[in-house]
């Protein structure tokens, strides 16, 4: 049976371990059981920062510590962070220093919560930033295995991770986790699925029921959306001829946008979207809002279906 | 370069205040008004206590200083020149293409200077995380910041002082260049800000008021900043937009505008006149 676990506890148990680096700080703004820093702060308190509920200062505090050498982590809700924008503009990416921000409880598959809560342009306005790797992991394997590389990163990055338990696709395989470097999960000539986050799993879905349908696909984890792995896309458009992107967040601006920018410049092939059609969410379960924003298996079927059509 | 008496001082600030009218000038655009009102408590943290290298800009157990209303970095330019960190002839690439002196203080062009401001209501906090290093190292340096008094009404600014008073951090210094203008009007037209000295008291910080134009007041504070160690403090300095230029002082015009060619002449004899 597939092993389920959430993102956070990846980054949780990663941050954990980067203990040992006496220059690890972790910053936290009143959020810490949720984003699962709280197992930092049990063991390392002296290197643990409260900040509050105030994330524009938490921010800034990070940055400072990276000024005076240290390798600050900051976590809070996906959707808070977007409040200390500006501080992660100009104090962070416009220096270029390497405070590492974590972003939880992102996308609409954060459910209940409601559309305050659903961070669904996170991916997109931190992809603007010079700078700033930006990524969006979907298992704890491989969020842990992300995190436990930014000490050596030496810029700073945002990183989205969820509430909710995902199947894991990566035990024994966190060796094949580098920043930047896209996850070939299946592979297919028909067309490729580009994927992030809890859409991965999803899109491996849609895969199988294409191949019963007679229609191979490649499935990629594309859990670094900036640096985008562009060679692998370059080599997917080759192979494939069409493309569909899928993540939990606005069609504008994230991973389909990335992609979509790259292809119309580098080989102009199909491109098909799937993310949230530019509205806010509401409260429901989180496979419901999947269902209400069009972003199960079966909208990734029919967009495959569709990119395949417009080839020429 | 510390241990400058007090009329060394003085004759620095006057230098610098020449600086900034120049700097302004030569290309037309920048801030004097607020540059004017900081010089001499920038020139007595300078001249008078700041540990820092000016032969090794980055040494890392360095005081740090954070200019926090970044705009006023003329005056900041002009301290830096007079330290050694750079030379007066840079001070000629203020707000030029590929000049180490950008329009707003940036760390990543510039020796000496330690935070990229620009964006008002930023510096407090990143002088907290230079101070919550400093700790966490056991290192004795101390972070001080700037920031004016228009600066205070953004909400970040209070963030951050609640975090300093709950972290105990008595390694970090804070001025409040209250000069009462900010870029449209008197600080007290656009939003009254009432009892300053008081909020930062109920915030748990340690206070005291000096006027920040008299050399002797701003060593005094300096110097009694030393002494508080177990909590952040402030010093909250009464100046005069503008200083020492009679048709800058206190008016709200020149928070943003250059003098002009029979301006600069005026403002440089007015200088001239003060040594």
């Amino acid at each position: 049976m597939t092993r389920m676990a959430a993102t956070r506890d990846g980054y949780g148990e990663a941050l954990v371990e980067l203990g040992n680096n006496p220059k690890v700080v972790v910053l936290e703004a009143d959020l810490g059981k949720s984003t699962k820093s709280l197992h930092y702060r049990k063991k390392y308190p002296e290197r643990t920062v409260s900040c509050g509920i105030g994330e524009q200062n938490m921010l800034l505090i990070g940055a400072g510590l990276a000024s005076s050498g240290f390798i600050p982590f900051a976590s809070t809700f996906a959707i808070f962070t977007e409040r200390a924008f500006e501080q992660m503009r100009n104090g962070i990416a416009r220096t270029n220093l390497p405070v590492h921000l974590c972003g939880s409880h992102g996308g609409t598959h954060t459910g209940t919560d409601g559309s305050s809560a659903q961070s669904i342009e996170d991916l997109a306005i931190y992809r603007t930033l010079p700078n700033v790797v930006v990524m969006h992991p979907c298992d704890d394997v491989s969020t842990k295995e992300l995190t436990m590389q930014l000490p050596e990163l030496g810029q700073p990055s945002y990183m989205r991770t969820a509430r909710n338990k995902t199947p894991v696709l990566y035990d024994g395989r966190a060796g094949d986790i580098k920043i930047g470097k896209g996850i070939v999960l299946r592979e297919g000539n028909d067309a490729a699925i580009i994927a992030c986050g809890v859409l991965v799993h999803e899109s491996l879905k849609a895969a199988e029921e294409l191949r019963n349908m007679g229609i191979n696909v490649t499935v990629v984890d594309m859990h670094t959306i900036k640096p985008l792995d562009t060679e692998l896309i370059g080599k997917l458009a080759d192979e494939c001829g069409a493309i569909v992107t899928a993540e939990d967040h606005s069609v504008i601006g994230g991973l389909g946008g990335a992609v979509s920018e790259y292809i119309v410049s580098a080989n102009p092939i199909p491109v098909e979207k799937i993310g949230v059609d530019d509205r806010f969410g509401e409260s429901a379960e989180a496979d419901e809002m999947l269902e209400m924003m069009g972003l199960k298996s079966s909208n990734i079927v029919d967009s495959v279906q569709k990119a395949i059509s417009r080839k020429s | 370069m510390n241990g400058k008496s007090i009329s060394e001082l003085k004759e620095m600030a006057r230098k610098c205040r020449v600086e900034i009218c120049k700097m302004t000038h030569r290309i037309q655009a920048g801030h004097p008004g607020g540059s004017l009102s900081e010089i001499d408590i920038l020139c007595a943290l300078y001249g008078h206590r700041l540990r820092c290298k000016p032969d090794d800009p980055d040494w890392i157990d360095r005081d740090r200083f954070i200019l926090s209303k970044g705009h006023a970095s003329p005056g900041m330019y002009a301290v830096l020149a007079e330290m050694g960190f750079i030379s007066h002839e840079d001070l000629k690439s203020y707000r030029v293409k590929g000049g180490i002196c950008q329009g707003h203080v940036d760390m990543k062009w510039c020796p000496g200077v330690d935070f990229s401001a620009g964006s008002l209501g930023m510096g407090l906090s990143f002088g907290l995380g230079c101070a919550i290093a400093a700790k966490i190292e056991g290192s004795s340096r101390n972070a001080y910041v700037m920031v004016g008094d228009g600066e205070i009404q953004e909400g970040s600014v209070w963030e951050a002082a609640m975090a300093a008073a709950h972290h105990e951090l008595g390694n970090l210094k804070l001025f409040i260049d209250c000069n009462g203008i900010q870029n449209d009007d008197f600080c007290d037209a656009q939003m009254r800000m009432f009892d300053i000295p008081s909020k930062w008291e109920s915030f748990g910080w340690s206070v005291k008021e000096i006027d920040g134009h008299d050399m002797e007041q701003i060593i005094d504070a300096i110097d009694w900043m030393d002494t508080i160690t177990e909590v952040p403090c402030v010093v909250i300095a009464h100046t005069v937009k503008g200083k020492g230029v009679s048709f800058m002082e206190n008016n709200p015009a020149f928070h943003g505008a250059a003098p002009n060619d029979e301006q600069l002449s005026q403002a440089l004899q007015e200088l001239e006149v003060s040594l």
